[in-house]
């Protein structure tokens, strides 16, 4: 895979690193992402990512499950193999929520996980770049992609500027993405525009 | 501090809440204090904590070679009194597996802060419990190697299909999706975590094991933002999913035609015992942890105050239900009703009376004395207690389960008195080998608080932070609305 050049810049607090991203964003810089310890509200919003729709993967696994339960017990208990107990009726609704309701949360969290191990290519063994080891712990790592024209002593020079208290170059494989989720998205400059 | 002051509104909460983080904290330091158990050798203590767990494991699988070999003839069950001791202990295991999810889907759906300080470890408590509780069921088959049978598959054995419509397979659903969905809950919250020790691991191997178990978890934005929704909506399926799984397990009784079971009150009275037993577990471990890793400034009083709070609500909505069982059985004048609770349970000198009285001295009235909260606020009463609300638990399993059994509508079947052999202790002490164990191993190779989740509200609720915060006490609401540069943010929020 194709080898890139990154600018690392590393903020030690929240409060400082969504004015950063601002100024990144407006001065028409591509954050490749940030990297923080905890989920940091709003940061998604404010690097202009869309919204996941990982719910809405989770409803349709939901409903899978669903439908897996009524059809497969509604199949067996009248069609495949009809039990006749004390006469009562074979399509026996009431007595199958217990079982619909369990495989339509299996089904929806067991999909979910799956998907979001998938999407975000999280799984054991996986090889990725990490930029900074105290991503993890106490600094909010920003990395911003470099193309042939980026001055980076510039961008360097320019996220210590916005705050950073520590700057770096990396060339690191990009990372295999399926699709770019954020191809769509309004730049932030227009935002503000219209806002 | 000072560049942070613009923004601190945002982040602002009451002064009249207790922090829920004591002390000068940094982001560093809480990871700190949270990672160094499992960097540091464990002590003494916990070496012979772990060797007596393994011992009662080690029992506990003897017991169950035996059960195999022999088969369930070693237990004292009898043709009348077909459930005893195993039954109570499944039921009892499950009940405590309650806690955790509990703690983790619905106090997130409540907005409650301080689970982030005892989730991690109640959720780990959770799926060690159902692991024993899962083991009663499947060795008092007797026939082991027959445990298949309960799968819904078509088989050559007909074409013949498990029963849909019975609650035992209801509950073969309910507790197999309790536990798969606990466990990737718990998991996917530790992923953050585990990548935490990972990049603060010194060793080549230890650096390896956690990239692992950290399935290569980076940080990045856009994962955090599907985790939160992971989170959130897991929370949302798991928060039904908890009070569904203690109402199927009352299914098993409130479904039969057997006095004493046939109640419609079951579910609610179920659940909310499931919830008293876990929240009991959760301190008994909590208070022990909290002493031995020194987290005294992350699980404070007032997480063990708030827990207690639960306990001394679903401890009286219990009281409730015990009490408005009796009244049917009398108002009903349904003489087997009647005499089941009557005679059997509520009369002191009948054959099981020990365990009725039992029963109501540790689950309604001692828990009590949590009204006060001085006594909420004693660790030491705290943790009498929470033995105490699971002794109770016990004998209400075991209550419900044999008193119905022994005497029930024919005479000529009411059974001798009932009372385990060594084989059906040794089997429940082995469950508890194996949640000891369990937990033993996950105390030192796990962080046993969620650390990514105390990080997010470290600034609002931290110690010093608030007390930065304290002079907004006095800003008007106008200023409040409209301080700080921070008006981008509070838009990107409200989007959220």
């Amino acid at each position: 895979m194709a080898k890139k050049k990154f600018v690392v810049g590393c903020f030690d607090d929240e409060a400082v690193l969504f004015p950063a991203v601002k100024k990144v964003r407006t001065a028409g810089y591509k954050i490749h992402d940030i990297y923080t310890p905890f989920a940091v509200h709003g940061l998604d919003h404010a690097m202009g990512l869309r919204e996941t729709s990982l719910h809405t993967a989770g409803f349709i696994y939901g409903i899978t499950g669903t439908t897996t339960a009524l059809s497969g017990i509604s199949w067996i208990l009248t069609y495949d193999w009809p039990l006749n107990i004390g006469g009562k009726p074979h399509f026996a609704l009431p007595a199958w929520i217990p079982i619909t309701f369990e495989l339509t949360v299996l089904f929806a969290a067991v999909g979910m996980v799956l998907t979001f191990c998938y999407i975000s290519q999280l799984s054991p063994f996986i090889k990725k770049h990490h930029f900074h080891p105290r991503a993890t712990d106490d600094l909010f790592v920003m990395v911003i992609e470099t193309t042939d024209k980026t001055n980076v002593d510039d961008l360097v020079g320019f996220l210590a500027s916005a705050g950073a208290v520590e700057t770096d170059v990396q060339i690191a494989e990009e990372g295999w993405w399926l699709g770019r989720y954020d191809k769509d998205e309004v730049p932030f400059q227009n935002k503000i525009v219209a806002a | 501090m000072a560049k942070y002051q613009d923004q601190m509104h945002l982040k602002y909460e009451s002064q009249l809440r207790e922090p829920l983080v004591y002390g000068t904290k940094t982001y560093h330091d809480v990871t700190e204090d949270i990672v160094r158990p499992i960097e540091a050798k464990p002590s003494k203590l916990w070496y012979v904590g772990f060797y007596i767990a393994v011992a009662l494991l080690m029992f506990g699988v003897y017991a169950i070679y035996r059960d195999v070999t022999y088969g369930i003839g070693q237990w004292n069950l009898n043709k009348t009194i077909g459930w005893g001791w195993d039954i109570t202990n499944f039921v009892w295991w499950v009940g405590i597996g309650h806690a955790g999810t509990l703690i983790s889907a619905i106090l997130l759906l409540f907005r409650q802060g301080w689970r982030t300080g005892v989730n991690r470890a109640a959720e780990a408590m959770t799926i060690f419990a159902v692991m024993c509780a899962g083991q009663f069921p499947i060795w008092h088959m007797g026939r082991v190697w027959m445990a298949f049978f309960v799968l819904p598959y078509a088989n050559t054995r007909g074409p013949l299909w498990v029963n849909f419509n019975s609650p035992l397979l209801w509950d073969v659903f309910a507790i197999s999706t309790y536990f798969t969905v606990s466990l990737l809950f718990w998991y996917s919250g530790l992923l953050p975590d585990l990548a935490t020790v990972r990049d603060r691991a010194k060793t080549k191997l230890r650096k390896h094991l956690y990239g692992v178990a950290s399935f290569g978890w980076t940080g990045s934005t856009k994962h955090w933002q599907r985790h939160e929704s992971l989170s959130l909506v897991l929370a949302g399926l798991s928060t039904p999913l908890v009070l569904s799984v203690h109402t199927i397990v009352s299914f098993d009784f409130a479904t039969s035609v057997v006095p004493g079971w046939h109640t419609t009150i079951f579910p609610p009275y179920f659940v909310a015992g499931a919830i008293f037993s876990g929240f009991a577990m959760v301190q008994t471990l909590m208070v022990i942890i909290r002493k031995v890793f020194g987290m005294e400034d992350y699980i404070t009083m007032g997480h063990i105050e708030a827990m207690n709070k639960v306990i001394v609500l679903t401890g009286s909505i219990v009281g409730v239900a015990y009490l408005t069982e009796l009244f049917m059985g009398w108002y009903s004048q349904n003489k087997y009703e009647g005499y089941t609770f009557w005679y059997s349970r509520a009369n002191l000198f009948s054959p099981y009376g020990w365990s009725y009285w039992g029963m109501m001295a540790c689950n309604v009235l001692s828990p009590q004395i949590f009204w006060f909260r001085k006594m909420r606020r004693n660790l030491n009463v705290t943790f009498f207690m929470s033995v105490i609300v699971n002794v109770g638990m016990w004998f209400e399993r075991f209550v419900i389960i044999v008193t119905s059994l022994y005497r029930d509508y024919l005479p000529s079947s009411w059974s001798v008195y009932y009372s385990p052999t060594v084989w059906e202790i040794g089997f429940y002490l082995g469950t508890f080998g194996l949640f000891f164990t369990c937990f033993f191993l996950f105390a030192k190779y796990f962080p046993v608080i969620a650390i990514a989740e105390i990080k997010y509200v470290l600034k609002t609720t931290g110690e010093s932070y608030k007390d930065n915060m304290g002079h907004l006490e006095h800003v008007s609401a106008e200023v409040f609305a409209h301080s700080g540069h921070g008006h981008t943010v509070v838009e990107n929020e409200s989007a959220s």
